[in-house]
């Protein structure tokens, strides 16, 4: 028997990233396959490929025996490749019927068949067994769970021959979840394959006959799901060497600066409780969507607390608008550098001292010259490579540009910083450089939250190492307790 | 690290930034400068119903043999009586481009000046009918305009509301209280010294210019200061230039949002004590499309409207050169219609280019 889906050593690099190093998955007819891998393991570079947004670099694709190279996503759309993503990808003032219809809209002379394409949705829906999703009724006026049938209806209009599913159950109920397996049971029923993308084992183990790992853009193995035990999956998650070299200088830890108390949100997190002290560096590790960004701008005052409490300094201070939390002393780097995190178009100057004013103003006039100085002093001691502090810091690289976000928080003296992903998309000198700065810091007696999906840094940096899992972080351990195992046995909800 | 050619680049377009505007300034009245001269040269060689090209080479001819040194238009043009006309013409429009300008550079945007202006002339008419004292009038009329803009500014802030539509809403609104005000006809204000401020003494000579234009370069000044040099200013910037940034760095948001609203509704007063001066008397219909106008030459002077970027030197050059045109044309003795057609090209022209020199700014 043929295989339906049949991909040999495909490779595709992005500038110096490599991406795939070589990808070998194989997916039979009616077989629902689990791909599992860590944050940036190729998972989504590997689905744009075959979605047909990146051609690869080398490596064949064969779908049903044929040579497979989509050109866009309609093309693999019409060859029988249907993807889902994790974000629902729908037009929310359009209807039900509407949205599973777009772009397959049947036509007579020109115009919109309504009766027909009325018949086609009702079809895809009654096939998935939710005829009662309402076809008129526009498609954000219903629940969650109901979008994402919505969305496998369209994704089911074209007959896909293989359904791509990324993250389908990450806005899901338990409930819903239920509901989802027993469509895509349907589906292999049907002889439709499914690749099943999820960082919940337990899932996978439920729903999917077959199993790839991938790591570091390769795949490191693969078997049937019920013949391979969870701990062996991790470990070829995981299976690298930490090679990288972190610097630690002397640190002595104080006593405690901020704590969080069952601190919650009204979507994430749903309790997060921690307590950081002089002198250290608290790791959070956790998958995206885990609820550690939420976290860190709720305690920020960014984002709503719902219950919990925030200490700082042994003195409750719960509520807080993020202009009190920075007269408190607590800073926070966005880990979106450019979308919340610098003015672009404002210089460098500007970008550094924004909080805290004072000290290069005099009656609420800036002096040019102070700040410039102040800001010279900054980037000579972040070595940022820019020409001038005049100079707007979109012109930078992103390592610099990084370096000038973070030194906000220095221009603010800020006794706590809270930093997510600040080692994202920058290059390795600068990681490097970023990684020696919190040492300093901490080293001064600062407290440092350090958000992070690469787990060799955070085993690397830190002191103290908390997970969080599906919006929840309790444990809190010493680096010592930890292996990148245990993290990730922890981060997708796995006790030992 | 030494400079290399980039940072040498980077530099220069900086300064472009600067001085951009003038330049549009500079070309604007050289290029009517010429026309008035061709056109001065051609009325005077009289030609005998010679069109098209052949006119235009008999021209091009007739200036190199040109004896006369009389020129009535190029010299009306460039007099300094004409030159006073152009300042008195772009004082309201200037006035309101400065409130205007931290509007747009924090982000948003008010299309209820035109008839925050009609509205405050009324106020002020109506209020020196009533025999108030002229500084007590000049001080409520700013203060009404603020009052517009608090209106504004909280409804933005307040609801979140897009400044688009909160203004536009206003701008019916202010447009009909002030034909309400005024009964739906014009408020002749009795003579004092509110009348003179826009009055030309002395309509053959440059000076003195009348005391609002002085008024409007020292406003335009303290606006430049505050809006560059003062930690306001910079918030003002900062919010415009990336407001989850702002929000981030312990701005708070929505009560300079207020403040900015606020602030650009006394400018906006201002300029209705302007108009009321100019026409010595409030007029609810008057200043109809002036909102545009002043974006017009905010945007000249080189604000854009996702914010963040723009200045005050940049925007009193942009309402002149919108006023040069104005005048230009008028000077040439085009219609009407050829101002606004005029006009409206500048301005994509002006935008345009801008765009593009970004555009290959960031792809160097």
């Amino acid at each position: 028997m043929t295989a339906r889906l049949r991909m040999r050593s495909l490779q595709k690099s992005f500038g110096a990233t490599r991406a795939l190093r070589g990808v070998d998955l194989e997916v039979g007819p009616g077989e629902v396959h689990a791909l599992i891998g860590e944050n940036g393991a190729g998972k989504s570079t590997l689905m744009k490929i075959l979605s047909g947004a990146h051609a690869p670099d080398s490596g064949t694709i064969e779908l049903d025996g044929k040579p497979f190279r989509p050109a866009n996503p309609m093309h693999a759309r019409h060859s029988g490749v249907s993807m889902i993503y994790q974000e629902l990808n729908l037009a929310p003032h359009l209807s039900v019927e509407e949205n599973i219809m777009l772009g397959e809209e049947p036509t007579r002379l020109g115009w919109i068949d309504r009766s027909r394409r009325r018949a086609r949705a009702a079809a895809a829906l009654a096939e998935l067994r939710h005829e009662g999703i309402p076809l008129d009724a526009p498609v954000s006026s219903r629940p969650v769970a109901e979008q994402q049938i919505v969305e496998i209806a369209r994704a089911l209009i074209t007959q896909p021959k293989l359904l791509i599913m990324d993250e389908p159950t990450s806005s899901l109920t338990d409930v819903d979840t239920k509901n989802l397996f027993q469509v895509i049971h349907r589906l292999r029923e049907r002889g439709v394959s499914v690749i099943y993308i999820s960082h919940f084992l337990e899932e996978c183990q439920e729903v999917c006959d077959r199993l790839t790992v991938l790591r570091d853009g390769e795949s490191v193995g693969t078997g049937a799901m019920a013949e391979t035990p969870v701990p062996q999956i991790i470990r070829m998650m995981v299976g690298r060497e930490i090679a990288d070299t972190y610097p630690r200088g002397e640190r002595e830890m104080g006593e405690p600066l901020l704590e969080f108390r069952n601190l919650a949100g009204f979507a994430k997190p749903k309790s997060a409780t921690l307590s950081l002290r002089k002198g250290e560096i608290l790791g959070i590790a956790g998958l995206i969507g885990a609820g550690r960004t939420e976290t860190l701008r709720a305690c920020f005052g960014l984002d709503a607390i719902r219950s919990g409490e925030v200490w700082m300094e042994s003195r409750e201070c719960t509520r807080a608008t993020p202009g009190q939390r920075l007269s408190d002393g607590i800073g926070l780097l966005s880990e979106n550098r450019k979308e919340e995190g610098l003015m672009l178009n404002r210089s460098l100057a500007d970008n550094l001292t924004v909080t805290r004013y004072d000290p290069v103003s005099r009656f609420g006039i800036v002096q040019a010259g102070a700040q410039r100085e102040a800001s010279q002093k900054l980037m000579d001691s972040l070595e940022v490579r820019a020409e001038s502090p005049d100079q707007p810091v979109g012109e930078l690289s992103g390592g610099n540009q990084q370096k000038i976000a973070i030194g906000r928080l220095l221009h603010h003296q800020a006794k706590v910083l809270l930093l997510d992903e600040p080692t994202r998309g920058i290059d390795v000198g600068s990681k490097v450089q970023i990684y020696r700065l919190m040492d300093q810091l901490a080293a001064s007696g600062k407290g440092v939250l350090f958000v992070s999906s690469y787990l060799p840094e955070l085993l690397g940096v830190c002191d103290t190492i908390g997970v969080m899992c599906r919006g929840t972080l309790s444990e809190v351990r010493p680096v010592a307790d930890w292996t990148e195992h245990s993290i990730i046995s922890a981060a997708i909800g796995q006790t030992e | 690290m030494a400079p290399t050619a980039s940072n040498r680049t980077s530099k220069l377009r900086r300064l472009m930034n600067v001085l951009g505007p003038f330049f549009g300034l500079i070309l604007v009245v050289v290029l009517f400068g010429m026309l008035l001269y061709i056109q001065d040269i051609r009325s005077e060689m009289e030609f005998d119903g010679a069109t098209g090209f052949k006119a235009f080479m008999e021209t091009a001819r007739s200036i190199e043999y040109a004896q006369s040194d009389t020129f009535p238009g190029l010299k009306a043009f460039l007099s300094g009586a004409n030159s006073k006309i152009i300042f008195i013409q772009t004082v309201i429009v200037a006035i309101g481009a400065l409130g205007m300008t931290m509007i747009i550079v924090s982000g948003g945007i008010d299309l209820s000046v035109g008839s925050v202006v009609a509205l405050t002339s009324v106020v002020g008419a109506s209020l020196l009918v009533k025999e108030y004292h002229p500084a007590l009038v000049i001080l409520l009329t700013v203060l009404a305009g603020g009052g517009i803009g608090l209106i504004n500014g909280l409804t933005v802030a307040g609801l979140r509301m897009m400044p688009f539509i909160v203004t536009l809403g206003m701008m019916g609104i202010a447009r009909g209280l002030a034909k309400w005000m005024a009964g739906n006809q014009t408020v002749n204000s009795p003579p004092s010294f509110v009348n003179s401020m826009m009055a030309m003494h002395e309509p053959m000579q440059f000076l003195p210019l009348p005391p609002g234009v002085w008024l409007a370069v020292l406003l335009a000044a303290g606006m430049a200061v505050v809006l560059q040099q003062t930690v306001f200013g910079r918030y003002v910037f900062a919010i415009g230039s990336n407001e989850s940034t702002a929000r981030l760095c312990g701005i708070r948001v929505r009560m300079h949002k207020v403040l900015i609203y606020t602030l650009a509704g006394l400018f906006f007063g201002f300029a209705g004590l302007m108009q009321l001066s100019r026409l010595t008397q409030g007029d609810p219909t008057v200043a109809i499309g002036l909102e545009l106008d002043i974006i017009a030459a905010v945007v000249i002077g080189g604000a854009s409207l996702s914010g963040g970027t723009g200045s005050i030197l940049g925007s009193m050059i942009g309402a002149l050169i919108m006023a040069v045109l104005r005048n230009g044309s008028n000077q040439m003795g085009w219609p009407n219609y050829m101002q606004e057609i005029i006009i409206g090209i500048v301005i994509i022209l002006a935008v345009g280019l801008d765009r593009l020199r970004q555009r290959r700014a960031t792809t160097e």
